[in-house]
């Protein structure tokens, strides 16, 4: 009953508003409301920092006077990493509190759930936080935008490595069966082109289930492998890298970025055993002491100390998200004083050569009205039993 | 009490009637939502008010049904109509045979095997991939209104949600009222005394735990209909508990428990979200605790209570109150 009673006058709000006129929901001369869903609950929360330096990097907007004279009202609600709290959330923004848009909604089960209904709505869903390819898809859902590199572009860029420097390769393959796992198999694939069949001596995959990937590793070494692509989720990457190391397998070992994290997979598989480990990176990782001189490192620590100081120095996910509230930013900027949300997709595709000063040196963002993939650049690194060393140069994912 | 108790329901029934024309989408939206917990408190309610039953794992009955109509929907193109019947049929039988080697475990034991089953859930759903698309999930069309109705999905989704909650009460409320009710009943108040009286209790238990996985069923079917997406992460274990929590705070053994019970595990982990940003939880914490503190018998109890004093004055009859498991609204 009360929620009757407290919805009655929105109703009647609604009856009595005058027919709209052509003006986009959220946006009025002196503000821009932005949307935004994070899990700052439940089991995916450590993500929900990216939420909170979005909101700090906002506020350093306004604090500067806002984009084109108009302050940004970051709304952000938290769905505990459940996609039917995620719907709920993404009409909560879209008709009740009428955003222009939708920012880096997080994870690939609450994206799936609303990536309909905010097509339908034509609402952009822009910059979404997860690595599924399917948010490049401008021809059937042209509201919706990823930004980080996709699994299948991250598999391309090994594959161009491969093809680079990696003479008589023969290639083994470990994957998830599942379509992260697969994703990532796809680009890798499509990177080698021709080439894969040739290359590609032998493919292992494991269930979430499984309680082990240990054979899977036994069977790769014999195949005779000398590259070893490991796309695995943690716990899985500890396991296979533990084991080729036990075996005395020693590939070119490229590790896929899910599982980099020094803490969750370096450490438990053990620094030594992980030493040679392969990946593929497009931030400055804020645990790098090389960046510590680094004029825009430096910026990203004061701006941390003046807007977040509760978030974590060490912790990637707030340098990710100072980087995306930017690209965000920039977008709403070139939008000028046309805010509609026609305006907003068609700048966000038209981002030409833009650089970020937490991502790795020459990344440049780049979107058409037919890429829908902002990052598609990376550079690869080397465990060298501490960190990740940064070698070689900068590898795009080629065509597609 | 008895007496009123026909022109509340009626009335309350006419005002959900009207809320399609007075809230926004949204508003239904979160109503529908609430209206299909209230079938899943139901169904939990009867096994675990009544039957004395307690089960952590509801949220695993609530996913197969989900998951059921999904795959009918996505696989072979089933009407979402035949999808919901459906759910239930085939969540009474996971319910039933589940029920079997339960009737094994006694109260905490029983808690913990049903507990297991939300857990494994998540990761059996993500082991059958073709089925059901793998942690990507399976996404769904949102069903429109038939042709000739003046009603938007969201007004149309609204009225199958109702349907099926007044047919789940009524269904309820006639099966408890009876023979078998009493029976439930009996073996949750002495199970020793219910058995020498000749109730069957091994059928009872297994049955009313079938009915129980079957209104969950039918409630995780309707939200894939309404949600028009499942994926494994969409029934972790925090929906068993939500729903334990449901039914404890609407009241158990109680009808009507069922939805305020729904109301409040809806909406209250919403506003403790608007209080505080930092500790939602905490916010939720508090007021559970508070809610059973002041309503030690759930909000339908607190109702019956207040509805009580109320009529006391004009009481001229026997006195005679209706025994708290009989109740069927408040």
């Amino acid at each position: 009953m009360k929620q009757l009673l407290s919805a009655l006058p929105l109703a009647i709000g609604l009856i009595a508003a005058p027919p709209a006129f052509a003006q986009t929901p959220g946006v009025t001369a002196t503000e821009i409301k932005v949307g935004n869903i994070n899990p700052y609950s439940g089991p995916a929360s450590a993500y929900g920092t990216i939420g909170k330096s979005i909101g700090a990097y906002f506020k350093m907007v306004n604090d500067q006077g806002g984009i084109n004279g108009r302050k940004i009202n970051y709304i952000t609600y938290d769905d505990g990493y459940s996609p039917p709290r995620a719907v709920e959330m993404a009409r909560r923004l879209v008709e009740q509190d009428q955003v222009a848009l939708i920012f880096q909604s997080l994870g690939t089960p609450s994206n799936s759930a609303i990536h309909k209904y905010m097509n339908q709505s034509k609402v952009p869903q822009l910059f979404v936080a997860t690595g599924a390819t399917k948010w490049n898809d401008p021809k059937n859902f042209p509201w919706t935008m990823g930004w980080q590199p996709s699994y299948q572009t991250e598999g391309r860029v090994y594959a161009a490595y491969v093809l680079q420097s990696v003479k008589d390769a023969k290639i083994g393959i470990l994957y998830q069966n599942d379509d992260y796992g697969k994703d990532y198999l796809k680009g890798f694939e499509d990177g080698l082109g021709d080439r894969a069949k040739q290359l590609i001596v032998m493919r292992q995959s494991y269930e979430v289930t499984d309680p082990t990937v240990d054979s899977q590793i036994v069977n790769l070494k014999n195949s005779g492998a000398n590259v070893f692509f490991n796309i695995t989720t943690p716990k899985f990457a500890v396991q296979a890298i533990k084991k080729s190391y036990d075996i005395g397998w020693k590939p070119l070992h490229f590790l896929n970025n899910v599982s980099t994290s020094l803490g969750a997979v370096m450490i438990p598989a053990g620094t030594e055993a992980s030493k040679g480990l392969v990946t593929a990176l497009y931030q400055k990782e804020v645990t790098d002491p090389q960046w510590a001189s680094d004029k825009a490192f430096q910026d990203w620590v004061a701006w941390m100390k003046k807007y977040y100081p509760e978030g974590k120095l060490d912790d990637q996910f707030n340098a990710y998200g100072y980087s995306v509230a930017m690209t965000l930013a920039h977008v709403l900027k070139a939008c000028g004083n046309d805010l509609s949300r026609e305006n907003i997709m068609r700048q966000a595709a038209n981002i030409k050569d833009l650089e970020l000063p937490m991502l790795l040196p020459g990344i440049r963002i780049n979107t058409s009205l037919t890429d829908f993939a902002p990052i598609e650049q990376a550079k690869l690194a080397r465990f060298d039993g501490e960190r990740w060393v940064l070698f070689g140069e900068l590898l795009a994912s080629a065509n597609r | 009490m008895a007496r009123r108790a026909p022109v509340v329901v009626v009335v309350a029934v006419v005002v959900a009637c009207a809320l399609p024309f007075l809230l926004s989408n949204f508003r239904l939206f979160q109503f529908t939502q609430v209206y299909i917990y209230a079938i899943a408190l139901l169904g939990l309610n009867l096994l675990t008010g009544y039957n004395g039953q307690i089960s952590l794992g509801h949220g695993a009955f609530y996913a197969i049904g989900a998951y059921v109509a999904a795959i009918m929907m996505d696989q072979w193109h089933v009407p979402y109509g035949w999808t919901i019947p459906a759910a239930g049929v085939i969540c009474f039988a996971a319910g039933f045979l589940f029920g079997l080697p339960a009737l094994r475990l006694e109260g905490l034991y029983l808690a913990l095997a049903t507990f297991s089953l939300a857990l494994a859930t998540p990761q059996i759903l993500k082991y059958f991939e073709h089925w059901t698309g793998g942690s990507q999930g399976i996404v769904l069309t949102k069903p429109s209104a038939p042709s000739g109705l003046p009603l938007n999905p969201d007004q149309w989704l609204y009225f199958v949600a109702l349907a099926v909650l007044l047919a789940a009460l009524l269904l309820a409320a006639n099966l408890l009222r009876g023979r078998v009710g009493r029976a439930i009943v009996a073996l949750r108040d002495n199970p020793i005394a219910a058995r020498a009286m000749g109730v069957n209790g091994a059928l009872y238990k297994s049955l009313t735990f079938g009915v129980s996985a079957a209104y969950t069923g039918v409630a995780g079917a309707l939200s894939a209909v309404a949600i028009a997406y499942v994926a494994p992460d969409s029934f972790n274990i925090f929906l068993s508990i939500a729903l334990l929590i449901g039914i404890v705070v609407g009241g158990l053994a109680s009808i009507s428990g069922a939805i305020y019970g729904a109301f409040f595990v809806h909406f209250v982990p919403i506003w403790a979200q608007d209080i505080s940003k930092a500790a939602p939880w905490a916010i939720f914490g508090v007021s559970l605790i508070l809610f059973m503190y002041f309503m030690p018998y759930g909000i339908a109890g607190a109702v019956h209570r207040i509805a009580q004093r109320l009529q006391r004055p004009q009481r001229t009859g026997d006195g005679r109150e209706p025994p708290p498991s009989v109740r069927t609204t408040a």
